[in-house]
């Protein structure tokens, strides 16, 4: 098969899996009741985190503790759903709707297949980030100026930010392929690694010394404080980054994610290979 | 491609060679070693195109493990698989482009989509043409009488019409060969007769085309398969074609007894002759129906003799041709029907 036909059918997968991706997210009820949900969602979970902040500060938003903090949450929301949706279309598939083997059986790439699955992920997360910083410029004080973006550093930084992330997810989702009730526990887990030691709530630097070490290999750490340096917004916190200019880090960033990428694919292929060999591709456990 | 024009079909459609697969349990208790379970030993079976083949064997006896590894989605322990020409391990990408499956008792399918959205997507994860697709599955939805329920959602349907949706999406992707594992499990008589009748009428339309079947229903697989595979614990006891199976007890006579008011059927146990016997009791009627494969006709009297002592009166006495039911019983040593039942 000549390499573009192979393109072309893999653009074909990705394209229909990000289609039945959509279907699942918004096919449940109208669209009226659907766009209430997206708007809603997101700024009801990131209100969770500013009252917190609000009573411990006393009501103070104008601090760039506040904007690192606000814009982080906003952004880490692509780590959340990413890596907890990707797993979680290879429970959905295989245990509830019972499709899985049925596509793994077909002569479309599975990996092409789950990165559609997250594409359509990415699209709507994308959304909900849009609407949490609508909201937190138009009622919170957030600084936050669309001339003031350093719009080629985001771009850039978005798209290798992003790529991590969904090499993170398809690592996941090669465990997944073994595991069943307790993929949940584990994605949500490493979320919450990320979500303690990237600096999304408080600067790294307040971490222990180990764990500053850990953070620093995280390609995500670089990514959310790349992505604050181009907003423009909570720059003045002290991390542990702010000594290593934009280049460097986002050099860091290229590097530590084409690294996490090459093993996230060999977890993910070792997974499937695993799952075939033990007979896990079409389990069910009693969902 | 293995071989060029009219050669294709000379290669098997399935050639498994020595094939083994093992599973292992994990230990109950921590102290407690892993089991090793055989779900398959040795097997050697060879299907060629444009056959319709029958898998027949009780619940656990291999069959669904051997279409998982046919189908790839299973690896095999040892041994060699091929379909199509294929290696099913180390070729599977090759396989897919070529083969399908449908399994029975399941309620497969997204829920939220239509049930033309679900088959629209798979046949784009099968690759095909935008205007083929859509006529084929407008074909069939017509031929399986889904026609008027192709906009609702699958979750909607009944477990009969997500089986027949089930079997379009099989089948629409034009496979050279197609897994049912139990296709007609859990459906009523009409929905099965449309479903068997549509797989005769799909191997007849063009050479070539293979079915690898397996069910529990005997009547199913003498009607449907050219040959039929006779399994149990993991090996292969018979293959043949329905009407030779049925010779290997052709000599042997066959009878059918109505009898009331049975008390004790042990009476029925250890007659000489009796090469086997099975039995159903309508407890309605109050009726037990008896069936016996016997060496000889000579051993009849002595059935007959053990009617009273096991404590009822003959209803009917009937001399039966031997059906592949009868075959299944004399190889694996029990009733498919009884076991499910």
């Amino acid at each position: 098969m000549a390499m573009k036909e192979i393109i072309q059918k893999n653009i074909q997968t990705m394209k229909w899996s990000a289609w039945l991706g959509w279907q699942m997210e918004s096919n449940w009820t109208n669209p009226f009741k659907f766009l209430v949900y997206t708007i809603a969602r997101p700024i009801a979970s990131t209100l969770i985190l500013v009252v917190m902040y609000l009573i411990i500060t006393g009501g103070i938003t104008y601090t760039d503790q506040f904007h690192y903090i606000y814009v982080s949450n906003a952004f880490f929301m692509y780590v959340f759903w990413v890596l907890f949706g990707i797993t979680w279309v290879i429970h959905d598939d295989r245990e509830h709707f019972q499709t899985m083997k049925y596509i793994y059986i077909s002569p479309s790439n599975y990996f092409s297949y789950m990165i559609g699955r997250t594409l359509s992920k990415i699209i709507i997360t994308t959304f909900s980030i849009f609407i949490t910083l609508a909201f937190g410029v138009l009622f919170l004080g957030i600084p936050l100026s669309l001339t003031s973006v350093n719009w080629p550093l985001f771009l850039g930084v978005m798209i290798i930010g992003l790529l991590s992330l969904i090499s993170f997810g398809l690592a996941l989702a090669g465990v997944s392929f073994l595991t069943a009730k307790h993929s949940g526990g584990v994605n949500e887990s490493i979320a919450g690694i990320f979500y303690l030691f990237c600096g999304v709530v408080f600067p790294v630097h307040i971490l222990p010394t180990w764990a500053i070490a850990f953070s620093k290999i995280l390609p995500i750490t670089y990514w959310l404080e790349l992505v604050r340096r181009a907003l423009g917004l909570g720059v003045g916190v002290d991390t542990a980054l702010a000594s290593i200019s934009t280049e460097t880090s986002l050099i860091i960033l290229c590097v530590s994610t084409i690294i996490f990428t090459i093993i996230a694919f060999s977890i993910f292929f070792l997974g499937d290979r695993l799952a075939r060999s033990k007979g896990l591709i079409d389990m069910t456990t009693a969902y | 491609m293995k071989q060029s024009g009219g050669d294709i079909l000379a290669i098997p459609a399935i050639e498994v060679k020595n094939l083994n697969r093992t599973f292992k349990t994990k230990a109950v208790k921590r102290k407690s070693k892993a089991e090793i379970v055989k779900a398959l030993q040795d097997v050697n079976i060879t299907i060629h195109q444009g056959e319709l083949f029958g898998l027949l064997g009780p619940n656990g006896a291999g069959k669904t493990t051997l279409i998982k590894i046919l189908c790839t989605l299973l690896l095999p322990s040892s041994g060699q698989a091929k379909v199509l020409g294929y290696d099913v391990d180390k070729e599977a990408h090759e396989i897919r482009h070529k083969i399908n499956m449908v399994s029975g008792g399941e309620t497969s399918g997204y829920g939220l989509l239509t049930v033309r959205e679900n088959l629209w997507l798979f046949s784009q994860l099968y690759g095909m043409p935008t205007k083929i697709a859509k006529k084929r599955i407008d074909y069939l939805l017509k031929v399986m009488g889904l026609e008027h329920k192709k906009d609702s959602k699958v979750r909607t349907l009944s477990t009969g019409l997500r089986q027949k949706a089930n079997i379009i999406r099989g089948f629409m992707t034009n496979p050279s060969l197609i897994f049912l594992d139990e296709p007609t499990l859990g459906l009523d008589v009409n929905a099965s007769r449309l479903i068997r009748d549509f797989i005769k009428n799909w191997v007849k339309e063009k050479p070539g085309r293979t079915v690898l079947l397996t069910t529990h229903y005997m009547m199913e697989a003498d009607e449907l398969c050219d040959r039929v595979a006779i399994i149990n614990d993991g090996k292969v006891l018979a293959c043949d074609t329905p009407a030779n199976l049925k010779k290997l007890i052709n000599q042997d006579t066959t009878i059918k007894l109505e009898i009331r008011q049975v008390q004790d059927l042990s009476a029925f146990e250890g007659i000489t002759g009796v090469r086997s016997f099975t039995h159903s009791h309508n407890i309605t009627a109050g009726i037990t129906k008896l069936k016996f494969i016997l060496d000889d006709d000579a051993t009849i009297a002595d059935i007959v003799t053990a009617v009273p002592k096991s404590g009822s009166k003959i209803v009917s006495v009937e001399k039966t041709e031997p059906t592949l039911e009868d075959v299944f019983v004399t190889l694996v040593g029990r009733s498919l029907v009884n076991n499910d039942i």
